[in-house]
């Protein structure tokens, strides 16, 4: 065992040099240039000379990335162009908003999704079976745009139940926090919830077909014991390795609902840098939220590797 | 953040809240954009500006009605040439650390302007001849020809003193967190993408004319949830609200609505000179463009787009200003010529891209010129760009037709040179006429009204003849606030001037 | 998304591709009440996007000015948008751009994905390795991230949109077949058609493909959704369908400036995505049940 996780953390080295030298690529297909893009309306070329300059951007992109990824190695993950702040600062201060963003949306999902699976499978090809998947492929066909805004229609304009937008600190108010991430939570969540149903309703048929469900049948316990004692138990095994992934996802996937909600994460925080071409800050928040998918994805391998000792090999 | 220090920063915001006494008066503001470095010589976003206005004073202040006064400064005169402007600034009054406003903090402010490496602020000043303090509270700046729009200058971003101990102790990135300047409202917390909270400074020298005692500015991107956030009250006033949101907000009994017509314009300009994609019809002959022209119905697109709101016009300058050419009707619409102007020009159906921003309001815009235009024999296919790659492609001329505005400026210098002048640096036509840059020259070292109004007149006029850029129209800035609001001026640049503005 | 761990739930023997077979596999689809309705309307939304010029009343294109806006009534049931263009006639014609960005951005991933997971869970080795760093790398890198680079380097079109999302999509291909490969790999009818002395290639497509479809279809009827609303996230940031033609996800970017004055201008595509979504995964699932064998 301590030798599959000793390889396995290996192996996160090449994966993680090769997630910068993408996140570095992607940046540079982006047509235009960052220096237009911050030099202001007047597009004075002396103020695009010394952008390019101070930013080296004049520079090949093999110097580049030498001198962006020395800089990371030594907890450097260079300055934001466009607010002229230490990328580091930012990810810092925006992290423990994604992430909490990020826990809530991941119960939300699993308290859909996981539900909506079991029914699925157990009154499977039944009008529970239509209705569970509408339930759960609603959030999957609704964009996220949309259903933000037709809840903050409802919940803020209409009843005025729940700020619109914004984040409240749980340092600052517990339940102001928990007012600006309902939503926001509920629409991500919502949208993962399809994902975690669907593969609910696959591995939960797996294991009603199980050996030791019919076993539990036999020794005449009741159904509702064999389902969510025996093969729920099993079935959840796959869900919550997909749980840790979608997880990792969400990290740095919530961008347009950020963005509607204006919760201060990283989606906005990206999408901004994207379309402003502040490299610095595209690359450091994927690279830190790459570092975490990886980690999460080697959490979930090495504890299925623990129940299932084949996959080790 | 640490933990702890995340803690400890708490502690202090929640001492910070105690502190403010209760009906403390609070603007919360919604904004369209999070603005980039409030560093006077670095900002170049609209929104900065309008934070930059709220935390800092400039030597001379645009009035609501485009009146530029005095500010900082107390006076000013012209030398008989108009090559020395001479300031007498507003005596006693002292930056936050103490440092006297005086001649040599304008000095080092203007110096800063000119030479901070990357300054934006450069490219607005022309070639000074230098800046004296010629006593302690006056300092003449020299200029080495007349330039009409300096007033203009000095009472925008380049205008705001700096105090410059404290600016050289704060470093080079130091400046955007904490402004050294002079203002009715000092920055506390900035959050990026999240929030800018001002409070009201101490000993502020106008303090009669402070009302409120914090301000929030919320950078909310997308308009509907701004209104959302206006009308469930998380937000006192709104910025940048659509034309069609606008008519429907002024029906609303709770809410109050302002708007004032803005200074820039929307225009679709071509590419008449960089490159192959100049070389075609509706680069190369005048017909073909005159013809696009006619087939536009400006008032169609005001009506659809914005319900009216918005101003149509041929012209760089909007109406409202001096330097509007009476004489240069708008043409109207008239596909029968614009179809017999592309027979003339051998293309009777000239097919081209127009490059055209994302946001709904230019797509909206963008189809229904293709639709206009295609009723004349025109076939134009659409291009939705985010701004910074076309605006690479503009000053690569790798593109047919850009639509593309200008935010404007009160001086009609501001708003024509260096998007027509052939060397200027937003010439993204690629447009060289001779007759045109001497033009400019002239109106630029032209003072009297009378005769520089005839030469933007005749400027106006030949752009109308040749076309590099079609001008369709100048927006409106829209506004949208709470009853509770007071005193709020609407402006034509667009900025939100929070002096004087009370909540009750 | 995705695991090779999922993978391992859902494997058994593997059905021989042959004539009999895939008929029996037609009535077995057919037979379930759920994936015969999914089969029916994505047939349905199918005739439509072909037929659109038959079906619908209006021009998609040529709107009416003078009346923007409108809400649904006996001549636009479906109302008008903001330059006065019927919407049923939008949707019709909207279909087929929704439908082609869903279904051929699948297939890239597919065509893409499949092979690739194939190989590397097959031969293994050093070629397992590279390839499965990169897919590491490829899924660690956000999704939208990832389309909105590829499409803007692509340029803005909705075929440049297709490709970009089906890209973004494939390395969860390649994950998910190289985890059913490599479980099916040693399972005893593997071994045995290897000891027969099967050539490799033979044996990865006859007798280890069909292990990986369960799971893959699964995945591909998700995906039809996600490219989607991935289409609508990059018609948002002017990267997909290009106006005038519409595109489902494009009619609810513009509908979402006006969300409070012409509601209906979001209903109808809004509604028409969670049609075909909800019909590709009940069909998806009506496959993935009737090529799991045991049952």
């Amino acid at each position: 065992m301590r030798r599959f996780i000793l390889h396995r953390l290996a192996l996160l080295v090449p994966t993680l040099i090769l997630v910068s030298m993408l996140v570095f690529g992607l940046q540079q297909l982006l047509p235009g240039d960052p220096a237009l893009a911050l030099a202001g309306e007047q597009q004075d070329p002396d103020v695009i000379a010394f952008i390019r300059h101070r930013y080296h951007l004049d520079e090949p992109l093999p110097v580049r990335y030498l001198l962006w990824i020395g800089g990371v190695l030594h907890g450097d993950l260079g300055e934001s162009i466009r607010i002229q702040r230490p990328v580091l600062e930012l990810v810092e201060e925006k992290f423990p908003v994604t992430a909490e963003l990020t826990v809530f949306a991941m119960l939300i999902a699993l308290g859909i999704g996981i539900p909506a699976g079991v029914v699925a499978a157990v009154k499977r090809g039944t009008g529970w079976d239509v209705a569970a998947n509408a339930v759960a492929l609603w959030g999957l066909s609704t964009p996220n745009f949309w259903l933000g805004i037709l809840l903050i229609l409802f919940f803020s304009v209409d009843l005025g139940w729940l700020p619109a937008s914004g984040f409240v600190s749980p340092w600052e108010s517990l339940r102001g926090n928990l007012a600006t991430l309902i939503m926001p939570a509920f629409v991500l969540g919502n949208a993962i919830a399809a994902v975690i149903m669907r593969h609910t309703r696959s591995a939960m048929l797996q294991a009603l077909r199980s050996d030791y469900v019919r076993t539990a049948r036999a020794k005449g316990l009741s159904e509702r014991r064999v389902i969510l004692r025996h093969a729920l138990r099993n079935a959840l095994q796959p869900v919550i390795t997909l749980g840790a992934l979608e997880f990792g996802g969400l990290l740095s996937g919530a961008v347009l609902t950020e963005q509607i909600f204006t919760i201060p994460g990283f989606g906005k925080l990206v999408v901004d840098a994207v379309f402003n071409r502040d490299y610095a800050v595209v690359q450091g928040v994927v690279l830190v939220t790459s570092t975490f998918y990886v980690l999460l994805n080697l959490l979930a391998d090495v504890l299925y590797a623990v129940v299932n000792p084949r996959l080790r090999s | 953040m640490t933990l702890a220090g995340r803690f400890r920063f708490s502690a202090a915001l929640i001492l910070l809240l105690a502190a403010v006494p209760a009906g403390a008066q609070t603007l919360k503001i919604g904004i369209s954009v999070d603005p980039d470095v409030l560093d006077p010589v670095l900002d170049r976003t609209f929104v900065g500006g309008t934070v930059l206005r709220a935390m800092c004073d400039r030597l001379f202040e645009t009035k609501a009605d485009n009146e530029i006064v005095p500010d900082l400064a107390s006076a000013y005169s012209w030398s008989e040439d108009h090559k020395q402007l001479t300031i007498s600034l507003r005596p006693g009054l002292s930056f936050p650390d103490g440092e006297p406003l005086d001649a040599a903090a304008v000095k080092f402010t203007i110096d800063r302007d000119i030479n901070f490496p990357g300054s934006i602020r450069k490219s607005e000043f022309p070639p000074l001849a230098g800046v004296e303090a010629i006593d302690a509270h006056t300092v003449r700046i020299e200029l080495n020809a007349p330039f009409p729009p300096l007033l203009e200058v000095l009472a925008s971003r380049s205008g705001i003193a700096l105090a410059p101990k404290a600016t050289e102790a704060l470093g080079p990135n130091g400046v955007g967190n904490h402004p050294p300047c002079i203002g009715p409202f000092k920055l506390v917390e900035r959050v990026a993408q999240d929030r800018i909270v001002l409070e009201r400074s101490e000993n502020y020298w106008a303090a009669n004319r402070v009302k409120l005692d914090r301000i929030v500015y919320q950078p909310l991107p997308d308009g509907t949830v701004r209104i959302a956030n206006l009308r469930s009250g998380d937000l006192d006033l709104i910025e940048q609200v659509q034309p069609t949101d606008f008519i429907e907000l002024e029906k609303d009994p709770k809410l109050a609505t302002a708007s004032a017509p803005a200074l820039g314009y929307q225009g679709l300009t071509i590419n008449v000179g960089k490159g192959p994609r100049a070389q075609t019809p509706l680069g190369q002959d005048v017909r073909v463009r005159k013809a696009l022209e006619l087939s536009i119905d400006r008032d169609a697109i005001n009506e659809v787009i914005a319900g009216g709101l918005y101003i149509p016009d041929n012209q760089f300058q909007p109406p409202q200003s001096p330097f509007h050419a009476a004489d240069l009707p708008i043409p109207k619409r008239d596909v029968a010529a614009a179809k017999k102007l592309l027979a003339e020009a051998g293309a009777p159906h000239p097919s081209f891209t127009m490059m055209t921003g994302t946001s709904p309001l230019n797509v909206q815009l963008a189809q229904m010129i293709q639709a206009m235009a295609g009723e004349a024999g025109f076939d134009i296919k659409l291009q939705q760009t985010d701004f910074t790659t076309s605006l690479d492609a503009a000053h690569r001329g790798d593109f047919d037709a850009f639509q593309i505005g200008w935010s404007g400026f009160i001086d009609p210098d501001g708003n024509s040179l260096t998007s027509l002048r052939s060397d200027g640096t937003n010439n993204f036509a690629h447009y060289s006429n001779p007759e045109i840059d001497a033009l400019f020259d002239q109106g630029r070292s032209t003072v009297e009204l009378e005769p520089r109004k005839a030469i933007y007149a005749k400027i106006s006029t030949i752009l109308e003849r040749d076309l590099p850029i079609i001008y369709l129209y100048h927006p409106r800035w829209l506004w949208a606030f709470s009853k509770s609001v007071h005193g709020f001026q609407p402006a034509s640049d667009g900025t939100i001037r929070v002096k004087d503005m009370s909540k009750s | 998304m995705s695991a090779d761990t999922l993978a391992q739930a859902c494997v058994k023997a593997p059905p021989n591709p042959t004539w009999i077979e895939f008929k029996r596999f037609v009535r077995r689809v057919t037979r379930r009440k759920t994936a015969l309705f999914g089969l029916v309307i994505v047939l349905l939304f199918i005739a439509v996007a072909a037929f659109a010029p038959l079906l619908a009343p209006f021009d998609p294109i040529q709107g009416n000015w003078s009346a923007i806006r409108k809400a649904p009534s006996a001549a636009h049931w479906l109302g008008t948008d903001e330059l006065g263009r019927d919407m049923l006639s939008r949707i019709i014609w909207g279909a087929r751009a929704s439908l082609l960005a869903g279904v051929v951005s699948v297939m890239i991933a597919l065509v893409l994905g499949v092979p690739a997971g194939l190989m590397a869970g097959y031969a293994g080795g050093w070629v397992e390795g590279a390839v499965m760093r990169f897919v590491d790398a490829m899924l660690a890198i956000p999704f939208l991230i990832l389309a909105i680079a590829m499409a803007t380097f692509l340029g803005p079109s909705l075929a440049n949109a297709m490709v970009a999302i089906g890209f973004a999509a494939m390395p969860a291909y390649i994950r998910l077949t190289r985890g059913q490969v490599i479980s099916a790999k040693h399972e005893d009818y593997v071994e045995a058609a290897r000891a027969l002395g099967n050539p490799p290639l033979r044996i990865a497509v006859r007798h280890i493909l069909p292990n990986v479809m369960p799971p893959i279809l699964v995945q591909a009827s998700l995906t039809i959704a996600g490219a989607i609303i991935a289409e609508a996230a990059l018609s948002f940031l002017g990267l997909g369908q290009q106006p005038p033609q519409p595109s489902w996800g494009s009619m609810l970017n513009s509908a979402r400036s006006f969300l409070s004055q012409a509601p209906w201008m979001a209903l109808s595509p809004g509604a028409a995505i969670f049609f075909v979504v909800l019909a590709f995964n009940m069909l998806g699932d009506g496959l993935r049940d009737a090529l799991d064998p045991k049952d």
